[in-house]
């Protein structure tokens, strides 16, 4: 895989003027036994931006970017998906799903499946593309994660990293609008996490627009646009990538920026 | 490439080492004195177990029972001049299982390995050598040769036209029913007798109704009333007209035909038994599967009706079962609708395994990480799809095992139906013994008998394990 320049990083203002992909407002959510998670969080992704959300475990990161795509019901405020708001009562939930591409820590590629049905699953009954088109579009996206030549292999029969570029290639067949990551690194051994890296630093060169949930400084400072601190349930701070990580405003992220670095 | 050893001394020995036997043995058998002490002592014993049996079978037992009455334990007091339509039966089921064999087979380089092959060889040279089967032995053999023939085509089919896999599983439900015919008979074109004319009346009578119903209301309109009712009217006309016609042709025509009719009274032996367990299996596997779904349901009526089914059936025996299948279901119909009691066998077979089997597809849904469900919801597939693409493979494969055991018991099972009085192959087997000829015969016909189970039992625990080997994905 081509290894991407190193990118003049855009301020967040350059995106004002463009459409707002994601807009989050005031979100709080509860979880069945009552804890409040997610305390009133507002943010909007502009489309083409790439946003990194940094923040200590448990505080809500996992559970915010999960409200996207419905995989969690939130029970105040709004979410809305490319002008379509998401309530708990949506009729057509799947319609925002295929807006939406999600990466887990876990990759949780379909065990059963090839890599090339784990890709072309989705396309062909959700989408309900001929086989042929899925496969052939489907054998691009695996040539741009760099696992053509695995197509037939079972996901049990590859590594995590390659695992997890089949996932990123699985949530792009479905062509989203945006693409959310939950430290889709995390999990894997570290010779295996530039691999990963470089599929998603081409992704957002390629104007994708993206949430990635990631605690790998190094990206978060060439990638991002714009980086946010969630704590406790609140975004903390909402900044540029050098003022973040340089001259951080707030005394948490300080504090936090002190352990990861 | 070098490898760094811990343990320098070994390093290039093979990790396992080929040893002769008497080196073997030594190491596992006799490798302290108590092992030693252990080794000779069951060995003494199973050595003079085996020797009595032995000596039992070859030298005191008088197999006269089973050879006398062979086509008794087969098939019951089927009439001997239609024996040629059980062969028919298990003709297909050969034919079939071969050309499903094939297809499945299609991909590789050779159709047996050598360890099917050898079973297959042995299984013929056993038909060939022993007594018992002699006056069957062209037909046995002939209906091994069909399988081979039959997965050889299947073999070709399958690499020319891969597509033709899915007509496999039509074939066998039609083929089911054919069986059915072929084992009851009556006449063919019947008037509205159920099993044996099951098939004409289904298939041929509703289906040419409702197709001749279809295209009448399609080609023309009555015209000035509205088109809706036209429709109704001329589907009905179309219906009506063609279903007696058919029905009535036959007769017109003198096509009285059909095979001899012959009542599931004389159906028994082997034949019964199968034909229970194979019922039985092929309907508690949807069943167990859509309860074990409903258990999982949200939706609370579904749910509570999947939670009591499978409670109330678990906490009762199924000997209780199959007397209230043959006491009470007659009960609950209409006057005159009396199904066979075969098919109630059936019913009660099903009714008490799907319980269970739910239990085990539970288990398996269970089993199944919740990152997978998200992954294909996050897809965008909805919640049908998700169960049925992604959940529900991966939970019947790790359910196998389980599955596969619940089949077995309800193989087992057939032999309760001796009690509501079935003739099965235990219940051909207590009559014989109990008539004064073979007095005192019980072990020789019991041992029969239980080869028999086994045989059957032990293919389908086979089955399951290279079923099992076959899905598994893993680091292959
Ligand atoms: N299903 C649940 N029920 C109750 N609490 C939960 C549940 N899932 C997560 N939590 C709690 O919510 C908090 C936030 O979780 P999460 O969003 O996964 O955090 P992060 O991704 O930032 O590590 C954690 O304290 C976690 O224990
Ligand atoms: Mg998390």
């Amino acid at each position: 895989m081509p290894q991407s320049e190193m990118q003049v990083p855009i301020s967040s203002n350059n995106f004002v003027d463009a459409e707002a992909v994601i807009v989050a407002k005031d979100v709080q959510k509860w979880y069945d036994n009552g804890f409040h998670v997610l305390k009133g969080v507002s943010m909007n992704v502009y489309k083409g931006e790439v946003v990194v959300i940094m923040g200590p475990s448990g505080s809500g990161k996992s559970t915010f970017i999960r409200t996207f795509n419905a995989l969690e019901p939130y029970q105040e405020g709004s979410i809305e998906i490319d002008g379509v708001r998401i309530a708990n009562d949506l009729k057509d939930i799947e319609a925002v799903r295929r807006e939406v591409g999600m990466v887990f820590q876990q990759f949780n590629l379909f065990p059963h499946l090839t890599v090339l049905q784990n890709v072309t699953l989705a396309p062909i009954w959700v989408r309900r593309w001929p086989k042929a088109k899925a496969e052939e579009i489907a054998m691009r996206l695996l040539d741009r994660v760099g696992i053509a030549e695995q197509a037939y292999k079972f996901p049990g029969q590859m590594s995590g990293g390659q695992q997890q570029r089949v996932a990123i290639a699985r949530s792009l067949a479905m062509q989203p609008k945006v693409m959310l990551f939950d430290e889709p690194t995390s999990a894997l051994d570290p010779e295996m996490v530039r691999e990963v890296l470089d599929v998603m630093r081409n992704l957002a060169k390629d104007g994708m627009t993206m949430v990635c949930v990631t605690h790998e400084v190094g990206f978060a400072k060439e990638v991002a646009d714009r980086v946010v601190l969630m704590d406790g349930g609140v975004l903390v701070e909402e900044n540029t990538p050098e003022e973040f990580f340089n001259n951080p405003r707030e005394e948490r992220s300080q504090a936090f920026l002190s352990q990861i670095l | 490439m070098t490898t760094v050893s811990s343990r320098p001394i070994e390093r290039g020995a093979p990790r396992v080492q080929s040893i002769g036997p008497v080196a073997w043995s030594r190491k596992h058998l006799f490798n302290s004195w108590f092992n030693s002490i252990l080794t000779i002592v069951l060995g003494l014993t199973l050595g003079a177990a085996l020797f009595n049996l032995l000596s039992w079978a070859f030298i005191q037992a008088n197999w006269s029972v089973v050879a006398d009455n062979f086509g008794n334990f087969m098939s019951g007091l089927y009439p001997p001049e239609s024996y040629w339509r059980i062969w028919s039966v298990l003709g297909i089921i050969m034919g079939l299982s071969g050309l499903t064999w094939g297809l499945l087979a299609r991909n590789q380089p050779q159709l047996f390995s050598r360890n099917v092959l050898i079973g297959l060889g042995a299984i013929a040279l056993f038909f060939i050598l022993w007594p018992l089967t002699r006056p069957h032995t062209p037909y046995l053999i002939g209906v091994l040769v069909l399988l081979a023939v039959a997965a050889a085509a299947g073999q070709a089919i399958g690499r020319k036209a891969p597509g033709s896999t899915k007509w496999i599983l039509a074939a066998w439900l039609v083929s089911y029913f054919v069986d059915l015919y072929l084992l009851g008979g009556g006449p063919f074109f019947g008037r509205g007798t159920l099993s044996p004319s099951l098939f004409y009346s289904i298939i041929v009578m509703l289906g040419g109704g409702i197709v001749a119903g279809w295209q009448l209301s399609q080609r023309i309109s009555i015209p000035q009333i509205p088109t809706w009712i036209s429709k109704i009217v001329l589907f009905l006309v179309g219906f009506i007209v063609v279903y007696q016609v058919l029905w009535r042709l036959p007769y017109a025509l003198g096509l009285d035909v059909g095979l001899k009719n012959v009542s599931t009274n004389s159906w028994g032996g082997l034949t019964l038994t199968l034909l229970l367990a194979i019922s039985g299996i092929a309907l508690c596997f949807p069943a167990g599967v859509l309860l074990a779904l409903g258990r999982r349901s949200k939706l609370p009526i579904v749910q509570a009706f999947s939670v009591a089914y499978i409670e109330l059936i678990r906490g009762v025996p199924l000997i209780s079962i199959l007397f209230m299948g043959q006491v009470l279901i007659p009960l609950f119909l209409p006057e005159g609708v009396r199904p066979d009691r075969v098919v109630r066998a059936i019913i009660g077979l099903t009714i008490f395994s799907a319980a269970y089997l739910a239990e085990n597809v539970r288990a398996g849904l269970q089993a199944v990480p919740l990152g997978q469900s998200e992954a294909a919801q996050s897809l965008g597939l909805n919640k049908p799809l998700t169960t049925a693409l992604i959940v529900l493979p991966q939970a019947l494969k790790t359910a196998i095992p389980a599955i596969v055991g619940q089949f077995i018991s309800l193989f087992q099972d057939t032999t309760l139906l001796g009690i509501v009085g079935l003739v099965e192959l235990l219940g051909i087997s207590q009559n014989l013994l109990a008539s004064p000829t073979y007095l005192g015969d019980y072990k020789e016909g019991y041992v029969f008998i239980a080869a028999i189970y086994w045989v059957f039992c032990y293919a389908m625990s086979y089955g399951s394990r290279r079923i099992e080997s076959a899905l598994n994905t893993d680091l292959r």
